[in-house]
This record gives structure tokens, C-alpha cells and sequence, in this order.
């Protein structure tokens, strides 16, 4: 019975998140963290960040970092609820609405509101990237780590996938440390 | 485009997204974009760039929802279905694989210095996103104020991120729509 209460709260947490998701899943991740880190102690503030750096290593969408949580809850079974759970209410919504978006597609109001939720995304996913900053800056080393990959990820046509080898490598031989 | 678009089958919904979930390393829009639109011409650039348009007006991960949205409409819920298995299929499979990975050797002092590089790095990942979204508003100082006030409500406040969503989404429109007339 535990384990489909548990399993039960994995999807309602993600669930919720899917629908608040504008912009996508880099919007949520300050709710998600506290959602999964202090009302259900399910990871460490630590872990969720090095979940979250493991996804954004992984091909595919930036949401894996969800189906590692459900992984690191409940096994196989937890790493699908919680990955269908993030993507079932938002998919449901989307296939409902181009079923009606040629009606709307032009009106006006659509263009306003699709408009005014930009500056709000930005705002989102920044306040995101400060939590993610705050727990990965372990010391000087990582907080330079971070700095010099923001300016490569801007500035440079390097595959990302490259800054994060490099990264990793950094890492590895003690930098950090 | 001369050619008339061509109306995929499910097994090619499947293997389509399949391909897109294997290859999509950092970004994985350019290469739904790429497959469905250059290479299988299953639809035009500018149903494709409607399609997305709707995609980022709803929650949820916008590739996700391109890939509901197209399966959608060459076969309704079936398509939809499939072509989100073949979607996240491999990076499910290949996550969970790299999960397994830091549990078993997450005590090894070298593979912990390790992630905590790679963790710096995918911090920048989502601070060069959010710079990037963001970029548009220098020349909007009203849009650039929602944005500022919304961060300070989740990241120094830590108000409930619905309440914010609400909040914010509805002075924002209005302040658009003002600005609009």
C-alpha cells in the first residue's frame, strides 16, 4: 500500500508541475525542488542538482531530470509515473487545443497574451538558474566552471555537449576540490 | 516547397521521433524541426513554425508538445501516443542508465568531483537560456520590470509558483495590452 501512496504523490506532484510549465521545464524547477526536497523528502538539494546536471548530459528533453527523480523514488516504476505524470496533463491540453487552434490562431488576444507570458518565462527560468547556481557553486573552482560556461554557451558555437565533456573532465581532475 | 507534404504511417511517426530522441544532444527542436519538416516532409516550414507557435503558448516542454501536437494530426490520439514513445524511449532508457551509473560509484571521490563539474556546467546551461529568452526585453523596460519582479517573487520570496504564474501572467497581459492601444 506504501508504495502506491508514494506512487500516487509522484504524480501528483509532477502532474501539477506539467500544467504550470509555461516555457517549459527549466520555468518549474525552483517548485519542483521544493516540491521534492522539503514537502516530500524525497532527494537532497545536492542530489536534485546532480540529477539535474545527469539529464541535461542525457540526449532527448531537458525534463529527464524528473523521470531520474521518480527513478531515485521508486525504481522503474516510479522513473514512468513521474515521467508520464510531467507530461500527461500538458499533452492532454495540446491535443485538445489544435483541435481548435485554427479558430484562434490570428485573434488578437492570443498574440497579447502569448506576448506578456515572455517576460514572465524569462523571469522563471532565471530565478532557476540562480537556484541550480546556488547549490552547484560548491567553491571558486565550480563558480568559475559556471561563469566560463555561461560566455561559451553565449558566445561560442561549441556544441554544448563539448562544455559539458570539459567540464566534466575539469571536475574529475580535482579542480573543484 | 513543390512537393505535396506526405501523410506519415505510425511505424514512421515512431522511428521518426525515435531518431530525434537519440540525436537530440542539447536542444532537441532543431532536430524535430530537421526530421519532420527537411527530411520526411511530413508538413511545410510554416505549418511547422504555427505549430510550435501553439506549442510555446501552452505548459509543458515545447518539444513534447510538437510531437503531440504532429503525431495528432496524421492519426489522432494513436499517433499522438506513438510518436511520444518514440520520443522518449532512448533518453528514458539512456537517463535512467546514467542514473544507475552515479549511484553506484556516487562515493568515489573522483566521480563526485566529476559531476560537481558537469552540475557547474549545466547550471550555465539554464542561466545561458534564461539570458537568451531574456535578451528581447533591453529595449522593453515594462516587460523587463515583470521579468525582474518575477524572479524576485520566486527566487528571493519564494512565493508559491502558481500564485506567481497568475499574478504576474495577468499584470503582465495587462500591462501589454495597455501599452498595445
Amino acid at each position: 500500500m506504501k508504495d502506491v501512496s508514494t506512487l500516487a504523490s509522484l504524480a501528483a506532484v509532477f502532474a501539477q508541475l506539467s500544467l504550470l510549465a509555461f516555457g517549459g521545464t527549466n520555468s518549474v524547477l525552483p517548485e519542483m525542488q521544493r516540491q521534492v526536497v522539503q514537502v516530500h523528502p524525497w532527494v537532497t538539494a545536492q542530489d536534485f542538482a546532480a540529477l539535474f546536471a545527469l539529464a541535461q548530459a542525457a540526449p532527448g528533453p531537458n525534463m529527464l531530470v524528473v523521470t531520474l527523480i521518480g527513478w531515485r523514488v521508486k525504481a522503474l516504476p516510479g522513473a514512468l509515473v513521474a515521467t508520464l505524470s510531467v507530461a500527461g496533463p500538458s499533452s492532454v491540453l495540446t491535443f485538445v487545443a489544435t483541435g481548435v487552434w485554427h479558430r484562434f490562431r490570428d485573434a488578437r488576444w492570443r498574440r497579447l497574451v502569448q506576448a506578456a507570458l515572455m517576460p514572465v518565462t524569462a523571469g522563471l527560468v532565471m530565478a532557476s538558474a540562480a537556484l541550480l547556481i546556488r547549490t552547484t557553486s560548491i567553491g571558486w573552482g565550480a563558480a568559475a566552471i559556471t561563469v566560463i560556461a555561461v560566455l561559451l554557451f553565449l558566445f561560442t558555437r561549441l556544441h554544448p555537449l563539448m562544455v559539458l565533456a570539459a567540464a566534466t573532465a575539469l571536475g574529475a581532475l580535482g579542480v573543484l576540490a | 516547397m513543390s512537393d505535396a507534404p506526405q501523410r506519415p504511417s505510425l511505424i514512421a511517426l515512431f522511428l521518426g521521433f525515435l531518431t530525434v530522441g537519440m540525436f537530440g544532444f542539447g536542444g532537441v527542436l532543431p532536430w524535430a524541426r530537421r526530421m519532420a519538416v527537411e527530411q520526411k516532409r511530413w508538413l511545410s516550414a510554416t505549418e511547422f513554425t504555427d505549430m510550435l507557435g501553439l506549442c510555446q503558448f501552452l505548459p509543458g516542454g515545447n518539444v513534447m508538445n510538437v510531437t503531440v501536437a504532429l503525431g495528432a494530426r496524421f492519426h489522432g490520439i494513436p499517433g499522438a501516443v506513438t510518436a511520444f514513445v518514440g520520443l522518449m524511449a532512448a533518453p528514458v532508457a539512456c537517463v535512467i542508465a546514467l542514473g544507475v551509473i552515479y549511484d553506484r560509484y556516487a562515493q568515489v571521490p573522483t566521480v563526485r568531483h566529476a559531476f560537481a563539474g558537469l552540475a557547474a556546467a549545466a547550471s550555465a546551461m539554464v542561466l545561458a537560456n534564461a539570458l537568451r529568452i531574456a535578451a528581447p526585453l533591453r529595449s522593453r523596460p515594462v516587460g523587463l520590470a515583470v521579468a525582474v519582479a518575477t524572479f524576485l517573487a520566486i527566487a528571493v520570496l519564494r512565493l508559491p509558483l502558481a500564485l506567481v504564474l497568475v499574478a504576474m501572467t495577468t499584470v503582465s497581459t495587462l500591462l501589454t495590452w495597455r501599452m498595445a492601444r
